[in-house]
């Protein structure tokens, strides 16, 4: 049975019970998606847990996720639905010549010969379901302008059938990196969420829920060191899913302290570039040293 | 958030609940002032903030905030416009409804006092507001702001905010940077974080902004935002780290720019092979088309960068461009000039660190700075001389200066004999327009050879990426 969210608390926690910790504004935008049923816009960069809160909430909301990876060409074929041309030709193969053009014209574009692609899956459902369209930065701009019509009204065209108006009104997510600028026009149609990274004593608590063996002072002192170096111009600063990997890397070596040498062992789970890997080696290494500097 | 908003809305909410429209005039008006700050704010976004107000909770400020928030701002650019904006707005929507009921604060300020008794007490004062303000949030600081005033701003203040904000921090001792000078246990010692700083100064401001119109009894004008408070985080202290994390931000749309606008072509060549090869699943008939996919043009670029003293203010700006060009574009080679050229295409190679490269380059580039003053003529003449075979008409030839000749021969016949051979040749001209061909500048004589831009904000610059990455017809 899904859950209907009464209050912005019962959202955020009902996120916190399934393993995500919000932000500040992330449990009030998901609150007001599922009461005014207006997709969400979520935006930020690489690795902060935009895809997670959509997981998330298809996990609070007891709603089936219904997931559309974009990438760049991405077409209708792929996306919306397509016309299973193999079964329609054996269809048109298995029919005796005398069957009249009529008739099996009606029969091959039929429900059944009809696949269906995530964005049609997700407002067919009859249970309502959370629709996760990942990156829609990729994607061209026409595509962005074919999705119009879908995260206004809810309903899809296809021009042999007719207009599939969703049945449940699905929670929809969109995710960017803001590679590109997205259309007024799609982003008019949407509430936006910026996810940035985390404050200190956010991340911190987000390290201590997926490592939670890890002691208290190497999970501060982890905290710190990757806020550190989130501040220095790398190509790819680390994710949050990152400090929760070097959480994990750091217990299963067992380490009780982050001194220089463990840093430098491990510094591969955080930074991710050879380039990188020298500017934090010098810069935080350093300040690591001399302890009295870290705090 | 701040304490303004509890009140502002207490003014509204009683008259919103009374007579609605009041609220959504308000709720209006402040679109209006938001269109004012180059927002784009729709009808549609409107109505769906009154229909998310709906749905929150108006006692706590930061839902209020959030809900209007998400409904209208829609980029992070927008949503800093959308900060400064709803802080102004709520606090003159405040200051307007208490002069009308004629309410004033108690306490703003300090009556006479006698000075001799005090002095020791305000040394004790300045470092405990030093101490407070370590950790102190947003209705604290409000206090301390309003003690701070109190104790240290003297008589009628010279009128102008900045300054008045500015006299009070270094009466009150506190800077970022730390002072040694100082005894052991002073909590200044250290020097005080910049951010908190920079709040406690917004606190200053607004209080003294309070101050001012209680004693007048009406509103100042309002004032625009500037470009640099909405345009960079981290508001009045601009430094390289700000500017560098927009160019960040540009460099990955460097990398995917052009990528979008390529549909109306796209379709331009069957590939028979791949349509072939699908129609073997149709049993011979080609049911789906395969097209040749289209590649992104790749520049190959020649930078000149002028760092000469007349566009020092801009160099830094540009150079950090230079920077970030380098990582999206693989074939770039980079000079920086003031009287002469000097290739610094090795330096940007090796140091991925803006400020090396800076200071590299201020170090040893080799720009044989004699005068300081640019020479265009020898500028294209030794960079002609240097590239002439490499120049293709698939290169790109990007030039960041003034076009200031100080008086020298601009030595536009070089210059036609540069955007001849390359394929397009960019200007970006860190000056506004309407300084253009004023004094020694000299771009027009340039600007017929090449497309000139006036770049000095990213926007600008971004304007300009756009045209650099758009496909050429050929």
């Amino acid at each position: 049975m899904p859950v209907t969210p009464a209050s912005v608390q019962e959202v955020e926690g009902g996120l916190r019970e399934v393993g995500y910790l919000p932000g500040p504004s992330t449990a009030l935008v998901s609150f007001l998606a599922t009461k005014l049923g207006k997709p969400v816009l979520v935006e930020g960069p690489a690795g902060v847990g935009k895809t997670e809160l959509a997981k998330a909430l298809s996990r609070y909301l007891q709603r089936e996720l219904v997931r559309l990876q974009c990438y760049e060409g991405l077409d209708e074929a792929k996306a919306l639905y397509e016309w299973n041309y193999r079964k329609q030709l054996l269809r048109i193969q298995t029919e005796a010549g005398d069957t009249g053009w009529d008739k099996v014209q009606d029969d091959i574009f039929g429900a059944s010969f009809l696949l269906e692609r995530p964005l049609l899956t997700a407002i067919s459902s009859p249970d309502p379901v959370v629709l996760l369209i990942d990156e829609i930065d990729k994607t061209d701009q026409e595509f962005e302008a074919m999705l119009l019509e879908l995260l206004s009204d809810f309903q899809i065209t296809i021009p042999e059938m007719g207009t599939v108006t969703a049945r449940s009104h699905p929670v929809v997510l969109l995710t960017s990196n803001n590679s590109r600028e997205l259309t007024e026009a799609l982003k008019r149609r949407c509430l936006y969420l910026w996810l940035d990274y985390p404050a200190l004593e956010h991340e911190l608590e987000i390290v201590r829920l997926h490592a939670p063996g890890l002691p208290e002072t190497v999970a501060h002192k982890l905290v710190e060191v990757v806020q550190m170096v989130r501040e220095l111009d790398l190509k790819k600063p680390p994710s949050i899913a990152e400090s929760i990997d070097w959480a994990r890397a750091l217990l299963l070596l067992g380490a009780s302290d982050i001194d220089p040498e463990t840093f430098r062992d491990t510094l591969s789970v955080i930074v991710k570039h050879r380039t990188d890997l020298d500017i934090v080696a010098e810069r935080v290494g350093v300040r690591l040293a001399a302890p009295a500097q870290t705090a | 958030m701040t304490p303004e908003q509890p009140r502002a809305r207490a003014s509204d909410r009683p008259s919103g609940s009374d007579h609605p429209i009041h609220f959504d005039g308000q709720l209006v008006a402040f679109a209006e002032d938001l269109r004012s700050e180059g927002v784009a704010v729709g009808t549609s976004e409107l109505i769906d903030a009154v229909g998310a107000l709906e749905h929150v909770g108006w006692a706590d400020a930061r839902s209020f905030r959030e809900a209007l928030a998400t409904t209208i701002a829609k980029s992070p650019e927008d949503r800093r416009v959308f900060d400064l904006v709803f802080e102004r707005f709520f606090f003159r929507a405040t200051e307007m409804q208490a002069v009308r009921l004629e309410v004033s604060e108690p306490q703003t300020r300090l009556g006479a006092r006698n000075d001799d008794s005090e002095e020791v007490d305000l040394d004790e004062l300045r470092r405990q507001i030093a101490a407070a303000l370590e950790d102190a949030s947003e209705s604290d600081l409000r206090d301390l702001a309003k003690l701070a005033i109190a104790a240290f701003a003297r008589g009628e203040g010279s009128g102008v905010l900045g300054v008045d904000v500015q006299r009070i921090r270094r009466a009150l001792g506190l800077r970022a940077e730390p002072q040694p000078d100082l005894p052991q246990d002073d909590p200044r010692r250290d020097g005080t974080d910049r951010d908190q700083l920079r709040r406690f100064e917004q606190a200053l401001r607004r209080e003294l902004e309070r101050d001012q119109i209680e004693r007048t009894h009406d509103l100042p004008p309002k004032r625009p935002l500037s470009d640099l408070a909405r345009s960079l985080p981290g508001g009045p202290v601009q430094d390289l780290a700000a500017v560098h994390k927009v160019v960040v931000q540009l460099r990955r749309r460097l990398a995917s720019q052009g990528h979008e606008n390529r549909g109306h072509t796209r379709h331009a060549h069957v590939d028979v092979r791949a349509t072939m090869r699908a129609s073997l699943q149709t049993g011979g008939v080609p049911v789906q088309l395969r097209y040749r996919p289209r590649r992104p043009r790749r520049p190959e670029l020649f930078v000149l960068c002028d760092v000469s003293t007349s566009v020092t203010s801009a160099s830094t700006f540009f150079l950090s461009v230079l920077h970030a060009l380098h990582d999206a574009f693989r074939k770039q080679r980079s000079f920086v000039f003031i009287e002469r050229i000097s290739e610094v295409t090795e330096v940007l190679q090796r140091e991925r660190d803006f400020k090396a490269v800076a200071a590299a380059i201020a170090k040893n580039a080799g720009v044989a700075d004699v005068s300081g003053y640019t020479d265009y003529g020898r500028v294209w003449s030794e960079f002609l001389a240097e590239i002439e075979d490499e120049l293709h008409p698939r290169a790109t030839v990007i030039v960041l200066g003034d076009a200031r000749t100080n008086g020298r021969p601009p030595r536009e016949d070089l210059f036609a004999m540069i955007t001849e051979r390359a394929g397009r040749t960019y200007w970006l001209n860190p000056e506004p327009r309407l300084y253009w061909n004023y004094g020694d500048s000299v771009i027009s004589v340039y600007e017929r050879y090449c497309e000139a831009f006036e770049c000095w904000t990213t926007a600008q610059l971004e304007e300009f990426v756009k045209v650099l990455s758009r496909p050429t017809v050929r």
